[in-house]
């Protein structure tokens, strides 16, 4: 496929593929080259193994990134992305684990110092426990915040919201509560868009059966 | 080191051992909300544990519930200091799923307006670093040359700040020509003026460089292992720069250098920064120069919206518009990590696309994130005043780094 966007020109993918899943053998889950990334999938409990390995001897210096990523749908439901670059080799990778809740991921702070805080956030967005993290406190939500907002089913509005309370002269904790629901608007084409309840349908669906 | 203090009246058979402060969270030197307890050992730094999250605001999550289209302006309020930036990464993610061609004058005005911004965010960076320090005059006459840049930004979008002006598969509209001699007039004369008039009271000044020089050094080890990047990497001495090494947009036809430190320390840092104002400044010239006629956004019908005048005529233009302005263009399936170098450092956007209207996931990389992390380590067994300095040195927008 010709390039046509103007995106950073990474040094060429040629060849990244096949010489990474050689190197990583048995660790290796997946590999593929999509929209221009290269992406491995790497077993879990050998995570930090596989990007040692890619540290020290494929010479990806730098951690940039970490991301969970949340598909319910899944047994394994969450996705670990490390987001690699190497500045002698001028090219970026992305490193993949699949992990559940109960499932710790090994911890990468013994390869980098700045996995600690990425670490923490994708352990207090997702729940992901990292094995081996000794300082996995939440980081970016409030003091004593119960839950993990960025899962897909967490609610947008959350569960609970603050105020100053003239009463009590402090800022009071609340359950949320809405005037009216939170409104999603979906313009999707009706063919291809969300099946939407309207009420008074199920009437229709119950005389059939 | 802790004291004995047996004669004081006060504390009587006490031994003062290290204690513990709060740094902000509401501190004028924290830059933003930022709370940092450190422990201490008289005036020496003995931890730092920075506290951040008090600005999230969950823009991850809502950008999930947005359309592409409507996802754009929380980039703006990410790092509200250089917003332009923090689009750039956004729009060419955005551009790089869908393989979208963007017509070469949109890509000359992004970089305009993406070196403009980085010399407005170092605007802001550099004088309330050295109000940090203690001196009060040049924040206020840089801050003269950020007024210049924002009025630029308004001409440009209409907005001084939360331009929301870089669109997926150009920019929003296009700019007069009397903004682009304007903006080449600013660039001989008063830029350079206001610029070094500001810095030669600082940069052979005893005291600023006595609170600078030798604070923080970092090792290249160090700083690839603490994941820097942007003016924290390159004042270690590693000449790493996006824009040279990775080019977007039109970079590869610039003839920019890439300036480098020698000590690696907060007066490095400093002075990386300075040097990029005046490259900066080069770019843009050459922008200015080299810049064609032509379109501003892609021709694409599918992702670019058309003009008002066409739709007056024609009837599947109308429906384009409405279709883009309702549902808003799909993004076919798959993941890029696309980063860029915003003023402060990587800025990167991971987009996962379901091939739907709305990303399925965009986490967002900040800068900040990895150098204050780094915090604890560089300030260990300085003093206290220097946690200031170093913070300053490391220019910190908790707008980027909370999301």
């Amino acid at each position: 496929m010709t390039v046509l966007h103007s995106a950073p020109k990474i040094a060429s993918n040629e060849g990244v593929v096949e010489t990474l899943s050689a190197a990583l053998g048995s660790m290796l889950v997946a590999a593929r080259e999509e929209h221009g990334e290269v992406v491995l999938t790497v077993v879990r409990d050998q995570a930090e193994n596989a990007l040692r390995l890619l540290r020290d001897h494929h010479e990806y210096q730098q951690l940039m990134e970490m991301a969970g990523v949340d598909y319910p749908s899944r047994p394994e439901r969450f996705e670990v992305v490390y987001m690699l670059l190497s500045i002698t080799k001028n090219h970026r990778l992305l490193v993949k684990v699949n992990a559940a809740e109960n499932t710790p991921v090994p911890t990468v702070t013994t390869l980098w110092h700045n996995a600690g805080w990425l670490e923490r956030e994708v352990f207090d967005m997702y729940g992901v426990i990292f094995a081996g993290n000794r300082d996995l406190r939440r980081i970016l939500t409030d003091y004593g915040f119960e839950g993990h907002p960025f899962r897909k089913d967490f609610p947008l509005t959350g569960h609970i919201e603050l105020r100053y309370s003239e009463e009590d002269k402090r800022v009071v904790y609340e359950p949320v509560q809405l005037a009216q629901d939170l409104r999603q608007f979906d313009f999707m084409s009706p063919w291809e868009g969300a099946e939407y309840v309207l009420p008074g349908d199920e009437k229709a669906e119950g005389e059939k059966a | 080191m802790s004291m004995q203090l047996e004669q004081s009246p006060t504390t009587g058979d006490e031994v003062i051992t290290n204690y513990t402060i709060n740094f902000g969270p509401q501190h004028p030197a924290a830059h933003g909300v930022l709370r940092m307890v450190m422990e201490l050992d008289g005036e020496i730094i003995e931890r730092i544990d920075p506290h951040v999250g008090l600005l999230h605001r969950g823009t991850e999550k809502l950008i999930e519930h947005k359309t592409y289209l409507q996802a754009l302006p929380y980039f703006d309020r990410l790092d509200y200091c250089s917003p332009l930036g923090m689009e750039h990464s956004y729009v060419l993610a955005i551009e790089k799923l869908l393989n979208l061609e963007v017509p070469l004058r949109a890509q000359y005005l992004r970089v305009l307006f993406a070196e403009l911004t980085r010399i407005c965010n170092h605007m802001m960076n550099m004088g309330s670093h050295i109000m940090d320090i203690g001196a009060m005059t040049p924040n206020l006459w840089l801050f003269e040359v950020r007024e210049d840049c924002l009025n630029f930004f308004e001409r440009a979008s209409g907005a001084r700040m939360h331009s929301a002006w870089f669109r997926p598969g150009g920019v929003h509209q296009d700019v007069p020509l009397k903004l682009l001699t304007d903006i080449a007039d600013w660039l001989d004369t008063r830029l350079p003026e206001l610029f070094e008039d500001a810095l030669s009271l600082v940069i052979d000044n005893r005291i600023f460089k006595q609170r600078n020089v030798d604070i923080a050094v970092v090792s290249k080890e160090d700083a690839l292992a603490w994941g820097f990047s942007g003016p924290m990497i390159r004042a270690t001495g590693i000449p790493w720069d996006i824009r040279k090494s990775q080019p977007y947009d039109v970079y590869d036809r610039m003839d920019f250098e890439v300036p480098v430190g020698t000590a690696s320390d907060c007066y490095d840092r400093f002075m990386v920064r300075a040097e990029e104002v005046r490259q900066s400044a080069k770019i843009m010239k050459q922008c200015l120069a080299q810049m064609p006629e032509g379109p501003i956004m892609t021709t694409d019908r599918k992702v670019g919206p058309p003009k008002r005048g066409e739709m007056k005529q024609s009837m599947e233009s109308l429906i384009h518009h409405f279709k883009l302005y309702t549902e808003g263009f799909h993004v076919p399936a798959g993941e890029v990590y696309v980063a860029t170098e915003s003023p402060k450092g990587e800025f990167g956007v991971y987009l996962v696309s379901d091939g739907s209207n709305k990303p399925y996931r965009c986490k967002i990389r900040p800068t900040a994130f990895s150098h204050l992390q780094a915090m604890d380590f560089m300030s260990k067994g300085h003093m206290l005043p220097d946690a200031t300095a170093i913070l300053g040195a490391m220019d910190i927008v908790f707008g980027e780094c909370d999301r």
